[in-house]
């Protein structure tokens, strides 16, 4: 797929149990850049190596989870002609006006059988402080905490996982890089889809509750970025879910923790490349443990079945 | 022995007990204790998986999410373990005995070697 149409996951807004918290591990363990805090409770934060204003909105709220995850396309054409598609598919779709987070064009809104939300949008404000363009550096500032690079995508659970897929695939263009499946009556149980060259921009996995969230993913360097997250994780007593460790399933690097607020994070480096004739990549449930952990070949509750 | 101000005891028949600190959290000082008497998921009181009824015994908790503990629950004693300090010596019942049950099987199967 060339880059045209739905580029990549641009934004998600996670709930928090305390904003203060949930910054100082934001900022002040992760390393993103607290670009603004709002008088309705929400924070913007950014990765160094992002243009766009912000990537990740936390918002002061009563329980943890994802509000919303942004996808951002190309063009305003491309957001027009993405909304007839959700229409004509049958969607309830919204529109969220300019403005409703700060520096963020109009954004299209549907909402998914598995009881998620999704944003498009064509126009974001830019970084007074992203990427250097001339002549660049590596970096306008050296990356702290974490040394995250960028947002790197979602994963979330529900029922209906075929039918949010199908939204993705039929309306976005989406493609289904990698599925996992019961061997026996082909039931998908998970579902990686990718609108990029990325192994995945958004996952599902099956689940017995709508409107959970899994995790949200943050690209770093390399593997030594990993073993430095991790000392990082055991410096500060963050809470470890597993790592680190490698996936079968998109090949990703990566460790896994949670804020302070019970959200699940990932660090993870690595993952193949994919493009539009790659073809599908398939795992049976009784090899899920290798898909999941590839080195442990065993499956974990927590991982399994933690979710806010 | 870890210096401990508060014994809590879990009921059940995979109940046990471990000692807490005022300043700690219930669910932190049994994990480092080495005991899996209530399961462990975010620690930060978002999931909901360490939830317990304190069935006596003074305690305090921090912000826990609404979605896995009402109002009314936790006027109830509900609780979340990882948000909940002792006041004083504390039962409790684990509400997702569930978890119990499946890490149990998960390492009897790992010890036949499966």
């Amino acid at each position: 797929m060339a880059m045209t149409g739905v580029m990549r996951p641009g934004f998600v807004q996670l709930r928090v149990l305390d904003l203060d918290e949930a910054i100082a591990h934001y900022e002040g363990r992760m390393g993103l850049e607290l670009v603004s805090r709002e008088a309705d409770d929400r924070a913007y934060l950014r990765a160094y190596d992002e243009f766009d204003r912000h990537s990740i909105i936390l918002r002061k709220a009563d329980s943890p989870g994802m509000d919303v995850m942004g996808f951002k396309v190309a063009t305003d054409a491309d957001l027009a002609n993405f909304e007839a598609r959700l229409r004509n598919k049958g969607l309830t779709v919204s529109e969220i006006p300019a403005g409703e987070q700060p520096g963020m064009g109009r954004r299209v809104r549907f909402s998914t059988p598995t009881g998620h939300e999704f944003d498009l949008y064509s126009e974001c404000a830019r970084s007074e402080n992203g990427p250097m363009t001339d002549n660049p550096d590596i970096w306008r500032h050296e990356p702290k905490g974490m040394r995250i690079v960028s947002f790197d995508h979602c994963l979330v659970y529900g029922g209906d996982i075929d039918g949010t897929a199908e939204i993705f695939t039929e309306c976005l263009d989406f493609i289904v890089s990698e599925q996992a499946v019961d061997p026996g009556d082909g039931t998908k149980i998970a579902i990686f889809l990718t609108c990029s060259n990325k192994a995945h921009d958004v996952a599902l996995v099956r689940f017995e509750a709508d409107n959970k969230f899994h995790h949200v993913s943050f690209n770093l360097e390399s593997w030594a970025d990993i073993g430095h997250a991790a000392d990082l994780i055991a410096r500060y007593d963050m809470s470890l879910d597993i790592g680190p460790t490698r996936h079968g399933i998109t090949r990703g690097q990566t460790i896994y923790f949670f804020d302070p607020s019970g959200n699940r994070n990932e660090v993870f480096t690595g993952g193949y490349t994919h493009h539009p004739d790659s073809p599908l990549r398939q795992w049976t449930a009784d090899q899920a443990g290798k898909a999941i952990f590839y080195y442990e070949k065993e499956l974990n509750d927590r991982f399994m079945g933690v979710v806010t | 022995m870890l210096e401990a101000d508060y014994h809590i005891e879990v009921e059940g028949k995979d109940g046990g007990s471990f000692n807490c600190a005022g300043d700690d959290r219930a669910l932190l000082a049994m994990e480092h204790q080495g005991q899996h008497l209530i399961p462990v998921g975010c620690r930060r009181g978002g999931c909901g998986i360490c939830k317990v009824k304190v069935l006596s015994g003074e305690y305090e908790t921090l912000v826990m999410s609404r979605a896995q503990v009402s109002e009314e629950e936790e006027a109830n004693g509900y609780a979340l373990a990882c948000r909940l300090m002792p006041r004083g010596d504390l039962k409790l019942s684990v509400v997702n005995q569930i978890w119990i049950e499946r890490r149990k099987e998960q390492l009897q199967k790992r010890q036949l070697g499966g």
